[in-house]
């Protein structure tokens, strides 16, 4: 049976991150990824990492202190604070880490790395490389997992977790190659899969980003934390929703409605676009409801004032992504954009050191939630995220493991194995003849309209109601196709089952919270109400449906107050 | 309606790929890869492609499309004229369908040391480089390594150890870097047989890189710099 001390569940930048740190402990670690770890999808990413280096002329003050506080007031005061702090004081030394790896950062006159402003950011603090600072920083920390020699199983889909009693010792994963089920022991697994988009229709996220990744621990009875928080961008390319980055605004990008109008003067008159994402997308949601949109669907971020020179030397890649897609080349013609679901704040609990409830159970990145976000995310600080919590849950991982016996716990293992054969027979006998992927369309549709930018009582209740008609649906699907080497259709029709289940635990947790905090914003109870409400909600899996509770927000530094740009 | 001709093979069940056609309705605007999305959850669920980011960015989705390889989420079926012809990458084994194993491409890749090795310990805070001296990375540092470079490199096709576009471009995207201190010996590995004199000028790669990238030019100034210096 195959065993590592450490397994890596992700090849995203957390995951490869999570490896270099568990490897340095010395212990036997291997990355167990979907897809081979360059095509994750953080190579999307484009805007930038945050660090107060101050090395951008207009930010001679920056300090981390104050990075810190950007986060605590950008997450509406949801966020553990020690590890908001803890995020920014250690992301100069986690910046620098990269840039010695190799990775092409974008440069000042004087040599050094080059910082954009970026939204809800009191200084130009994003260190970028172009527009495709997720891409740069990728590679690296793939080359870097190549220069340390670790293992990756690529294009292994982990399906379930293995617990011995008290404890995680494994994963079962399917090898797509081979179209067998594998057992795999572990002495510590850490989930880094990343993000839940694809719960909804209009996501920037990539298509395999479904809540299946989180799904899993939830399943194994591992609470997910903020699950009704979900981030908006307020610019995603319309239609295809690809992401149109926050850096195109940092640069001196306006948004304008129909009219003509530069709208956010109205919203956020100090801060103009680069408000904090919630509100901007918020602010562009109205506009367009208020029928101040184009096709009642999108609205203009216009580039053109920049000039050729500017667009091509900082935004190259947001032109390739216009032109492929929409035919526009932003030099000449201003952008269509509107709001897209792109980041998911809730997730796998878990603390500083990336510990869930579950002995020997880790997680970091996007699939997480420690919190340092709260309830609502700074652009650029996931990236941060990424590379800091992922050297600490890897390290945590690693020194957790590196005393323990190294052999699987077979018992466990096969035990789990067998549960997920059953579970793929039953899917290859099934006698119904829904089609799953109808299903997930409908999910994908229902979930922007009942949990979208403007919740309420109503919307919500309908919601849930309309989760729980798909998940009875879901029990009649037609029969999974038989076939072993890459079977898609075995893959994807289990992420549906996670992201119908996790979109449930969403829907719940936002009807439950009767307040608008960050990106959970609802009409009928438009105020934030710290007096109820200042706490993280906890949505356990049960078979009837997620079951609630809640849990109290390290407010250390900060006191919540009105949060005003 | 659309026609999409996909060459297949099931490992399973197949001894030879044969190609398998779908017809369906193709709104305006639908992508090469939104339609074989459609073919799996509507027509046929054992159809087999990778697929990732849509937008262009990841590699995954690298594809031979009518007469020429890109990348199948950014081309527009419109575009294509009701006829579409899809195959997998040349010069690797088909594993199914439009998959095929990449094994052989990550391994030259991997024969460059693809990563930065630094002349000595790394500075308190960040290496200083001139804009000038990162500009130099741009025509290389792009690379997504969709491997279509690779698919497309006649070279491939009969000299399986050459190392090929992706991997030498990578190989000049570290000499280039002022960071690097192995430019020597980067350059001695790639000035062979193997490496750099394999390649006939033919520019397949830089025809059909969906990043605009360059590989005959890189592969031209290794060329040079071993030669000259």
């Amino acid at each position: 049976m195959l065993f590592h001390d450490v397994l890596i569940i992700g090849g995203g930048l957390a995951g490869l991150r999570a490896a270099i740190a568990a490897a340095e402990k010395k212990v036997d670690v291997a990355i167990v990824s979907k897809l081979y770890p360059p095509r994750s999808h953080s190579g999307q990413a484009q805007g930038g990492i945050n660090a107060a280096l101050a090395n951008n002329p207009k930010a001679h003050d920056d300090t981390p202190e104050k990075h810190g506080f950007d986060t605590v007031k950008g997450s509406d005061y949801l966020a553990d604070q020690e590890t908001s702090i803890y995020l920014t004081e250690q992301a100069p030394e986690a910046v620098f880490e990269i840039e010695h790896w190799g990775c092409p950062f974008s440069r000042t006159e004087e040599g050094k790395i080059a910082q954009r402003p970026f939204g809800g950011a009191g200084y130009p603090r994003t260190c970028y490389g172009t527009d495709k600072t997720g891409h740069y920083i990728l590679q690296t920390l793939f080359e870097q997992t190549i220069k340390h020699n670790i293992k990756v199983y690529n294009e292994w889909e982990v399906i379930g977790l293995a617990k011995d009693v008290d404890t995680c010792c494994g994963v079962i994963a399917l090898n797509m190659h081979s179209g067998e089920l594998e057992a795999m022991g572990a002495n510590a697994v850490v989930f880094a899969t990343g993000g839940s988009g694809r719960m909804y229709g209009n996501t920037t996220n990539a298509i395999p980003s479904t809540a299946f990744g989180v799904a899993m621990p939830y399943w194994a009875g591992i609470p997910l934390k903020d699950v009704e928080f979900i981030q908006f961008h307020p610019t995603s390319l319309y239609p295809s929703n690809i992401l149109m980055t926050e850096g195109c605004r940092g640069e001196g990008g306006i948004l304008v409605n129909k009219e003509g109008d530069r709208f956010m003067k109205k919203y956020v008159p100090k801060a103009m676009e680069l408000g904090p994402r919630d509100i901007v997308a918020r602010s562009v949601q109205t506009e367009i409801l208020e029928g101040r949109g184009f096709d009642d669907a999108y609205v203009y971020l216009d580039l053109r004032h920049l000039g050729k020179a500017k667009i091509m030397e900082r935004l190259p890649g947001i032109r390739e992504i216009t032109m492929d897609f929409n035919g526009i080349d932003p030099i000449e013609e201003p952008i269509p954009i509107q709001p897209g679901t792109h980041y998911y704040m809730g997730g796998i609990d878990v603390n500083i050191d990336g510990a869930s409830p579950l002995k020997g159970f880790y997680a970091a990145g996007e699939c997480a939630c420690v919190s340092v976000h709260g309830a609502n995310r700074l652009g650029g600080n996931s990236l941060l995220e990424t590379v800091v919590f992922g050297k600490r849950a890897g390290a945590s991982a690693g020194e957790y493991a590196k005393d323990k016996p190294k052999q699987p716990k077979t018992n466990a293992l096969e035990r789990a194995l067998k549960r997920e054969e059953e579970n793929f027979n039953q899917m290859l006998k099934s006698n119904g003849n829904e089609n799953p992927y109808t299903i997930n369309a409908e999910l994908r549709k229902l979930m922007p309209e009942k949990a979208g930018l403007f919740r309420d009582e109503k919307l919500m209740t309908e919601g849930l109601e309309q989760i729980r008609v798909l998940k009875e649906r879901y029990k009649k699907i037609r029969p999974v196709v038989s076939g072993s080497s890459f079977n898609f259709d075995k893959i994807w029709v289990l992420e549906i089952k996670g992201n119908l289940d996790v979109a449930e635990a969403l829907m719940a947790g936002g009807l439950a919270r009767k307040e608008s905090r960050g990106s959970h914003f609802r009409t009928d109870f438009p105020k934030r109400d710290d007096v109820n409400f200042l706490k993280h909600t906890l949505a356990t899996y049960t078979p009837e449906g997620p079951k609630l509770s809640y849990s109290e927000v390290q407010i250390t530094k900060y006191q919540p107050v009105e949060r005003k740009y | 309606m659309t026609e999409f001709r996909i060459l297949r093979y099931d490992p399973d069940k197949d001894t030879e790929p044969h190609f398998q056609t779908y017809t369906f309705d193709s709104p305006k605007g639908m992508t090469v890869l939104e339609g074989l999305i459609y073919i799996f959850e509507n027509i046929d669920s054992t159809l087999a492609f990778r697929s990732m980011c849509r937008a262009a960015v990841c590699g995954s989705c690298a594809m031979h499309i009518n007469d020429i390889y890109n990348l199948a989420c950014r081309t527009q079926i419109d575009k294509l004229g009701g006829k579409v012809t899809l195959k997998p990458l040349a010069h690797l084994p088909i594993i199914k369908d439009l998959v095929v194993d990449l094994e052989p491409f990550f391994e030259q890749y991997k024969k460059v040391l693809p990563y930065l090795i630094p002349k000595g310990n790394p500075p308190e805070k960040e290496y200083l480089q001139s804009e000038k001296e990162r500009k130099k990375l741009d025509p290389w540092v792009d690379c997504i390594l969709c491997a279509a470079c690779y698919g497309s490199c006649p070279v491939e096709a009969t000299d399986p150890e050459y190392l090929g576009p992706a991997a030498l471009m990578k190989a000049l995207r570290f000499i280039d870097d002022t960071r690097d201190g192995k430019s020597k010996e980067r350059l001695a590995f790639v000035a062979t047989d193997f490496g750099v004199f394999r390649c006939h000028t033919i520019f397949n790669c830089q025809k059909v890189c969906p990043k605009e990238l360059d590989p005959t030019k890189a592969i031209a100034k290794l060329k040079m710099k071993a030669l000259f210096g």
